[in-house]
């Protein structure tokens, strides 16, 4: 993939808002069927523009309206916000206090400088594929969660373009949710606790929640290959005293002797097994070797972005204006396969655009084509085409689900 | 918002009717009541349940709830003012009907302010957890079916496929309670505090609650209702207030009236200053006795001993006058200029008998304010001596108040298990020489007032005629009467009956 340039944006933004971005399925999401009222028309968007300008409280009556107010305004940056009592580009019209946030998908934000402490690879907002798999780690067992537990079925993961993920859960119970509901959730899924001055940032009692139990089993399967093997984190003196400084016992001439990672591991999990049969050490509980596992591998949420209905989260398919990777959404059934590096940049997918618009412009081509059956397969001919897919199958799903409401609904109404 | 003009009258129930509008002992009070009463049971309702919310509040500091002593004081308290409490008794009509109705007049008194529903929800609460903790397990499933909560037990089956799980999301209990408890399906969103603590177990958007853990399900929905209909109710209240029969009934009633929070007292000026020594050995509580005999010695008080010290000596009837000349008698004797005294604390006299700045007559303090707020540092002499006093402290000043060392040991007891009122009411009951003090103890006040009552027999001192040290017509006084008058004219025309006040707490309105 060519490298971005980011002086470029403006007019990769124009041809990307004028014939690749997806706005018949964006509207369909954000739409929700029409069963409420005005319920695209209250949501709020804000806009990034050139020269970092900020706009808030940006609203669109139609489908139509929002295509052209994006093409005309170009933004950087699309972020969605909350789905208000009125219109939020009127909000200044509305009585003091009556203008407030009603609904919105619950959302999660996993940001990969969160884990700073535990990876060795990058460092603040570089990503590799070593340091990947904490994402994919995250994304499982989130979603895990979200599904089993929480029984929430419209779960939509979006890369954000850089260094993380965002979930959006888009469930029509879950849009209603309180703020004290939505911290709660996150407090459910929280584990890893603890700033920079913490050393041990897990701490399991004696009784495992199922939560727990199921979260572990997923990073198993990962923990080897990513800790011991990519990470090495138990690979020399600097790395294995924040780990030694867990433990109880002084193994560092084993750890000496030893020769790789995975062997000093195996030396650490003897140490642990004898801390779970001896129950009077009040410092180190029965479960250190999960707790060490996860500290450096369970994901890290960040409670704000979450618990707030009014919050502003970055939206699909906007644009990263740093590196030129499309917010794509990602498929839960290949997340193993992922790789945040084949995602395609703006300046990818217009060059491949305007090399299948050369071709066609020597083929035949019917002038009465209209110019939205044109753009509706363009997207299609481009590396986007795939995470269209993705989109379009989430949104099958909700209208289902939407169908099935109305149906039960209709069938108590009748009777 | 009117009063509805319809009138409503309730058909007089027979039998079965009667047990079917009142299924059971306890509720949600989910509906308004919808019948007329009089005013005056209207009035005897709201004050046997302030007098009944007050006992809960008591007994709780007195007593850790749930445990036998307070369940039964409770009860036995509860019985006292004929409200209901248990099943499967006899005549339950009546007390449920008593327990129905008085809920909903209190809503509009004590709806007024963010101190006044914090204070009645939590009372409310705590009436309620105790009436469902003595719930036969038989009757707990049809009550939640009957209060429109969706908590479903679950099957023996569908307990044992998840037997594991629940067991290990539960914090404290063994596998062995598990399967013989309930285990109540709830909709997750409806276990907030369970859950974000992850300690319970979650299935596909449920969680799978114990029966030990629906309490505080159920707590938490009945606070939640109650402070929303307090909000809805305080909306109502212009209407309620402009209504002449109304209004000075709750008034009355929002200001504590259980006639006990001892600022309008028909006893002012009854007390000469020569006795303050003699009456502070023989009916002030310790709190007190311990505040002048400090006074006494040091010629001082500082800050927190004066306004305890102070507002209850207002309360015992000092008049503003004795209480100038009181203090400044003995800040003079600690050589105290008697310039800076008139200058520096003859205005916080005067502001704490409401004669100046907000003008508010600020009333004595209770014994959970003083034994809760404003705890003592080194110089201080206020607080409770048995919440706040080092025992070894406590035990040398009981000794010099010359009681018994039975006595001594049986007080530090109650104050070691943190039953300050009770441990007082023991001081009580030792130097006025009688096994049963009577009353439960709740105001340093009420402690006067009571050992008053023993030791000149039984005379109440409100009802002796008023003989003032200074000329000066007691303002306060005048309100009393005029208030007791009112309510003597309101009595007198008591046929009227209330009707459509189950607007006031209907959404509609």
């Amino acid at each position: 993939m060519e490298t971005f340039d980011p002086t470029e944006l403006p007019e990769l933004l124009k041809l990307y808002y004028r014939r690749l971005f997806p706005y018949s399925q964006y509207y369909r999401w954000l739409n929700y069927g029409g069963v409420i009222k005005n319920y695209f028309q209250h949501r709020e968007f804000s806009f990034t523009l050139k020269d970092d300008i900020y706009i808030r409280y940006q609203s669109f009556n139609n489908q139509s309206d929002l295509e052209k107010e994006m093409q005309k305004m170009n933004p950087y940056k699309i972020d969605i916000g909350a789905v208000y009592s009125h219109r939020p580009n009127q909000h200044n019209t509305v009585k003091l206090g009556a203008f407030q946030a009603q609904e919105k998908e619950l959302v999660f934000d996993i940001d990969m400088t969160d884990y700073d402490d535990v990876r060795r690879c990058c460092s603040s907002a570089d990503i590799c594929p070593k340091c990947w798999t904490l994402m994919t780690m995250a994304i499982r067992i989130i979603d895990r969660a979200l599904k089993e537990d929480f029984g929430f079925k419209h779960r939509l993961w979006v890369y954000s373009g850089r260094r993380g993920v965002h979930c959006w859960v888009c469930d029509e119970s879950v849009r209603k949710l309180s703020s004290a509901v939505r911290s709660g959730i996150v407090e459910y899924l929280s584990l890893v606790k603890g700033g920079q001055d913490v050393k041990k940032k897990v701490h399991l009692s004696e009784k495992i929640h199922p939560f727990i139990r199921k979260s572990i089993n997923i990073i198993k399967k990962y923990f080897e290959e990513y800790a011991l093997v990519n990470q090495d984190i138990l690979k020399n003196k600097e790395s294995w005293d924040k780990i030694l400084a867990l433990v109880p016992e002084n193994i560092l001439s084993r750890f000496q002797k030893s020769h790789n990672s995975l062997q000093r591991w195996e030396h650490l999990k003897k140490v642990a097994s004898r801390c779970q049969n001896n129950i009077k050490n009040d410092k180190y509980g029965p479960w250190l070797e999960w707790e060490i596992m996860l500290q450096y591998c369970f994901p890290r949420l960040d409670i704000n972005v979450s618990k707030g209905i009014n919050h502003l989260l970055k939206s699909p398919f906007s644009v990263h204006p740093k590196t030129g990777r499309i917010s794509v959404p990602i498929d839960l059934q290949k997340v193993d396969q992922f790789d945040p590096f084949t995602v395609p940049t703006i300046s990818f997918i217009c060059r491949e655009l305007d090399a299948i618009s050369i071709n066609e412009e020597e083929k035949e081509e019917n002038e009465a084509e209209s110019d939205v059956k044109h753009r509706t397969r363009d997207y299609k001919k481009t590396s986007l085409a795939p995470y269209v897919k993705v989109f379009e199958h989430f949104l099958e799903n909700l209208d289902k689900s939407r169908k099935g409401e109305l149906l039960k609904k209709s069938e108590r109404d009748f009777i | 918002m009117e009063f509805s003009k319809k009138k409503w009258r309730m058909p007089r129930l027979a039998g079965d009717q009667r047990n079917a509008s009142y299924p059971h002992c306890l509720q949600f009070y989910l509906q308004p009541p919808s019948e007329n009463i009089s005013l005056i049971e209207f009035e005897n309702l709201a004050i046997d349940r302030v007098k009944l919310l007050k006992s809960v509040e008591n007994l709780g500091v007195s007593y850790v709830k749930g445990t036998e002593q307070y369940q039964s004081k409770l009860e036995s308290e509860l019985r006292k003012l004929k409200f209901s409490y248990r099943e499967n008794l006899e005549d339950e009509y009546e007390p449920r009907r008593r327990d129905h109705i008085s809920h909903f007049i209190l809503r509009l008194a004590y709806c007024q302010s963010e101190e006044l529903r914090r204070w009645f929800i939590q009372q409310e609460m705590d009436l309620l957890r105790f009436r469902f903790s003595i719930l036969p397990k038989d009757k707990i499933q049809d009550f939640l079916k009957d209060s429109q909560l969706q908590f479903e037990a679950i099957s023996d089956e569908e307990k044992t496929l998840r037997e594991q799980e629940i067991i290990a999301s539960s914090p404290n209990s063994s596998g062995s309670k598990v399967v013989l408890e309930s285990i109540y399906k709830i909709p997750f969103a409806d276990a907030l505090d369970l859950f974000r603590g992850r300690k319970v177990y979650l299935e596909d958007g449920f969680a799978y609650v114990p029966l030990k853990d629906i309490v505080a399900i159920i707590l938490n929905e009945f606070r939640a209702k109650l402070s929303k209909a307090l909000a809805l109710t305080a909306r109502s209240l212009p209407a309620v207030q402009s209504d002449e029969r109304l209004q000075p009934l709750l008034n009355h009633l929002s200001h504590s009236y259980t006639g006990q929070d001892y600022s309008t007292q028909g006893n002012v000026g009854k007390i000469s200053l020569d006795q303050i020594d003699s009456l502070s050995t023989k009916s002030f509580p310790p709190c007190m006795r311990q505040l002048h005999k400090a006074l006494r010695e040091n010629h001082h008080l500082r800050h927190g001993g004066r306004m305890q010290y102070g507002l209850f000596l207002k309360g015992i009837g000092l008049t503003l006058e004795q209480a100038l000349q009181f203090w400044k008698q003995e800040f003079i004797k600690g050589k105290m200029d008697p310039d800076k005294f008139d200058k520096g604390y003859s205005y916080n006299i005067r502001h704490s008998f409401g004669k100046e700045g907000k003008r508010t007559d600020y009333t004595p303090f209770s014994c959970l304010k003083i034994i809760l707020s404003n705890p003592p540092s080194q110089g201080d002499y206020h607080g409770c001596p048995f919440r706040h006093s080092d025992p070894e402290l406590l035990k040398q000043k009981l000794q010099s108040y010359k009681i018994s060392p039975g006595g001594i040991s049986q007080i530090l007891d109650l104050a070691k298990g943190t039953h300050y009122q009770v441990a007082c009411q023991k001081y009580f009951e030792m130097i006025h020489n009688v096994d049963d003090c009577g009353f439960s103890l709740n105001h340093p006040n009420q402690f006067f007032c009571e050992s008053q009552r023993i030791l000149n027999g039984g005379k109440d001192i409100k009802k002796e005629p008023i003989q003032p040290e200074t000329p000066q017509p007691k303002p306060s006084i005048q309100k009393a009467k005029d208030a007791s008058s009112a309510l003597a004219s309101l009595n007198s025309s008591l046929e009227m009956d209330m009707e459509g006040l189950e607007d006031y707490f209907s959404e509609d309105s």
